[in-house]
């Protein structure tokens, strides 16, 4: 054994780490906000009479939720090229981040839509608004707030998620972990700064957005 | 013509591939029976442990639920190794998985437990019922049907989860498709190969979930 910790080397590159993190919070939340319009077309499309909306929405939410995020990562950055398709590592990830969470958020959002009140429908068409008037001003609100719960716990995960950017070399928090790792043998101290750079940021965010919540809740 | 060197090089992998399929499912395997007995006692503890127990327990889950997948199972791979534990890439991330799947199960064990209404334990206490008694004929029954589709699908979890190995080098079915594609140069064929047999693992998963789902929905 004999295993001493030394925290010094670790110090040392906390500045990179901390430049990791705001790399990991602005993918997570870039891809949350993209994902966002995509889940709520892809939500809407979800709900549609139309056979030819539903049945492409149903089939994009059920293969993304059944594929596993790094193999997703992948594809776009490794195989789109073959098609012609050449983005640079951190626009791929986003992308695959926001068509990954666009996925969850779709069915977030149908069950948020589901649980607005018909009646409410009803008297935007009593008092006169076009079916999209009504979505827009009426029932799309109310759902925001209705599943904004979910939707915070979908950002942290994402959030988390932003860890396997490492994998196709974004500088993020995991990268620069593992390039401490590398550099100086502080192999435990690095995982120990980095897990709990996570945590706390994960804790922070859950807070904010509790309040948020809080904040946004409907009086009753 | 693609197309036929694309099946040439597939029929030349099938064995390396069928290998690849069966890391990733004994890892799956392996992962979900560890985690799931230690969720449960993660779940117990947290329900019914003592006060001091249920916050160490309480402050285990909430850590490893606030870090990312990838940072748990680098950690387990290169930490583990730092204090004189030698695991190799397979044991390592089968632990990393392991726990990651425990503060799962722990928190599905709970919620299912304390979903159940209080007036069933005082019922049973008013027949007479110990708390073993109490727990093994009208708890667990109760809590088990509502627990099990959460669980079905952290078993999906735990299948994607198990690309991550890949990174610290377990040859499973991502590796595999890897080093087949740094060989063939056909990425875009094999990714989307390989997003194909994990959709159709999860995929069967997540139907068998459903099928769990209506069979054990109280009859109303």
């Amino acid at each position: 054994m004999g295993y001493t910790l030394n925290f010094a080397a670790v110090w040392r590159s906390f500045p990179l780490l901390l430049e990791g993190l705001a790399l990991s919070l602005a993918l997570a939340v870039v891809a949350i906000l993209i994902g966002c319009v995509i889940g709520l077309f892809t939500a809407f499309a979800l709900m549609s009479k139309s056979g030819w909306l539903r049945h492409p929405a149903r089939l994009y939410v059920t293969v993304i939720r059944n594929t596993p995020i790094l193999v997703l990562i992948l594809f776009t950055f490794f195989a789109l090229p073959q098609l012609g398709v050449r983005l640079g590592k951190i626009e791929s990830f986003v992308v695959t981040l926001a068509i990954y969470s666009g996925a969850y958020l779709a069915e977030i959002f149908r069950g948020g839509l589901l649980s607005v009140p018909h009646g409410l429908r009803e008297a935007g068409l009593a008092i006169g608004l076009t079916e999209m008037q009504i979505r827009s001003s009426i029932i799309v609100p109310l759902m925001i707030r209705n599943v904004l719960p979910s939707l915070s716990s979908t950002l942290i995960s994402l959030f988390k998620d932003t860890s396997l950017a490492a994998a196709i070399a974004v500088p993020e928090l995991t990268f620069e972990a593992r390039k401490i790792n590398v550099e100086t043998f502080r192999v435990i101290e690095t995982w120990i700064v980095a897990s709990c750079l996570y945590v706390a940021t994960c804790s922070v965010l859950a807070a904010l957005l509790r309040q948020v919540e809080q904040r946004l809740n409907i009086p009753r | 013509m693609e197309l036929l060197a694309f099946f040439d090089q597939l029929w030349l992998a099938r064995l390396p591939i069928l290998k690849g399929v069966g890391v990733t499912v004994s890892i799956s395997l392996l992962a979900i029976c560890a985690g799931s007995v230690l969720g449960l006692g993660v779940g117990l503890a947290l329900t019914y442990g003592v006060r001091p127990v249920r916050w160490l327990v309480r402050a285990y889950t909430d850590f490893i639920r606030g870090t990312p997948v990838l940072v748990l199972v680098l950690a387990s791979y290169y930490v583990l190794s730092g204090v004189g534990l030698d695991l190799g890439p397979f044991q390592a991330g089968v632990l990393a998985l392991a726990v990651f799947c425990s503060s799962h199960v722990g928190e599905i064990v709970r919620g299912a437990l304390q979903s159940i209404p209080k007036g069933q334990s005082e019922a049973a206490k008013a027949i007479g019922l110990t708390f073993s008694q109490t727990f093994t004929s009208v708890l667990a029954p109760q809590a088990l049907r509502l627990a099990l589709p959460a669980w079905v699908n952290t078993a999906a979890e735990m299948v994607k989860a198990s690309t991550l190995l890949s990174i610290i080098g377990v040859a499973e079915l991502l590796l595999r498709t890897q080093e087949l594609i740094s060989r063939t140069f056909l990425s875009l064929e094999f990714y989307f190969f390989a997003g194909f047999l994990y959709f159709v693992i999860n995929y069967g998963i997540e139907r068998f979930g459903k099928y769990v789902e209506r069979k054990t929905s109280t009859p109303s």
